[in-house]
């Protein structure tokens, strides 16, 4: 098994991520955390992340239906999913919370709907994406190996 | 969590190293501001929201003393009396904090709350606040500072925001 091959994969997958604007900067800084005693924090994270990102957007998507046109309501419950894309660097997800809370500004329905689409199209491909990763970086060898990034 | 604030050691044993109290509803940021702290070499608790870090203060109750002053002959009054003798038997006052990091905008009772309530304790007052927030509000920040916060940090929050923040704030 090649592994410094397989590392440099994850290393390439990992910039990709960033080249693209999926992650920003702000994953670096969750990355720097993770030591040899908290060998797993990143992908910790990551988990408790789309776990807690799934349920708020659920719960807005409930919110849309059983409270038409509350834009106060729809932004609090945006606010805080777009704390916790921030808090991890998730940054195209990001942007799509943004656009949905200037949508909420401008009272705009088809707007925040169409904004609660592409963010949640954005959540399955990050997720994917940095479950792809993570699963590489598994494959790639022991946890202190692979817990400097590369780049 | 009541472990962590045992009071482990008490007085005569090896100095521990500070013990923050870290407050936010959200998970995620709860799970980053820990790996800040705890990176950076602090004992970290981590709770959902004032009042929990309140209870766990030791500021009885949930009330602060004016509160429970003020309540005097309220029934809870007593069942708050029962539970200052019982923590300060076990030597739970306080709980050892060495700085309370707070999130600003929390259902229940803001961040802003929560430090009133701290500054107003006389027990409590002088442990260091500091307010995160995400949103970069100038007249925010100045009433949390007007309030007697320490510092305001602006999130995402990262480890050099803290360890500055720290190496200032703590012995």
């Amino acid at each position: 098994m090649d592994y410094s091959n397989l590392r440099r994969q994850a290393a390439s997958m990992k910039r990709g991520l960033f080249d693209q604007g999926y992650l920003d900067e702000q994953f670096r800084q969750v990355e720097d955390l993770q030591d040899e005693a908290s060998p797993n924090f990143v992908e910790e994270v990551v988990v408790l992340f789309f776990k807690d990102s799934a349920k708020l957007m659920s719960n807005l998507e409930q919110a849309l239906e059983k409270y038409p046109r509350d834009f106060n309501r729809w932004d609090a419950y945006m606010q805080q999913l777009k704390g916790s894309c921030s808090s991890i660097g998730a940054s195209r997800m990001k942007i799509e919370c943004l656009s949905f809370r200037d949508n909420c500004g401008q009272g705009n329905v088809e707007g925040c709907m169409g904004s609660l689409q592409k963010l949640k199209r954005e959540h399955a491909l990050l997720r994917q994406k940095l479950e792809s990763y993570f699963q590489l970086l598994r494959q790639a060898g022991p946890a202190g190996a692979a817990t400097r990034p590369v780049m | 969590m009541a472990s962590s604030c045992m009071g482990i050691g008490g007085e005569g044993s090896a100095p521990a190293a500070p013990h923050v109290l870290a407050v936010d509803d959200s998970s995620v940021d709860r799970a980053v501001i820990t790996g800040i702290l705890r990176s950076s070499k602090f004992r970290v608790t981590a709770v959902d929201s004032a009042k929990r870090a309140l209870e766990l203060l030791g500021s009885v109750c949930g009330l602060t003393e004016p509160q429970i002053i003020s309540r005097f002959r309220n029934f809870r009054f007593l069942c708050c009396i029962a539970c200052a003798i019982t923590y300060s038997c076990i030597g739970l006052q306080g709980a050892n904090v060495s700085m309370i990091i707070t999130d600003y905008w929390m259902p229940d009772m803001t961040g802003y709350e929560l430090l009133k309530k701290v500054k107003e304790s006389s027990k409590l007052r002088e442990i260091p606040v500091v307010i995160m927030s995400s949103e970069n509000v100038p007249t925010r920040i100045n009433r949390c500072l007007e309030e007697g916060a320490e510092d305001f940090l602006l999130k995402p929050v990262r480890r050099s925001d803290v360890s500055r923040l720290c190496s200032r704030v703590l012995p």
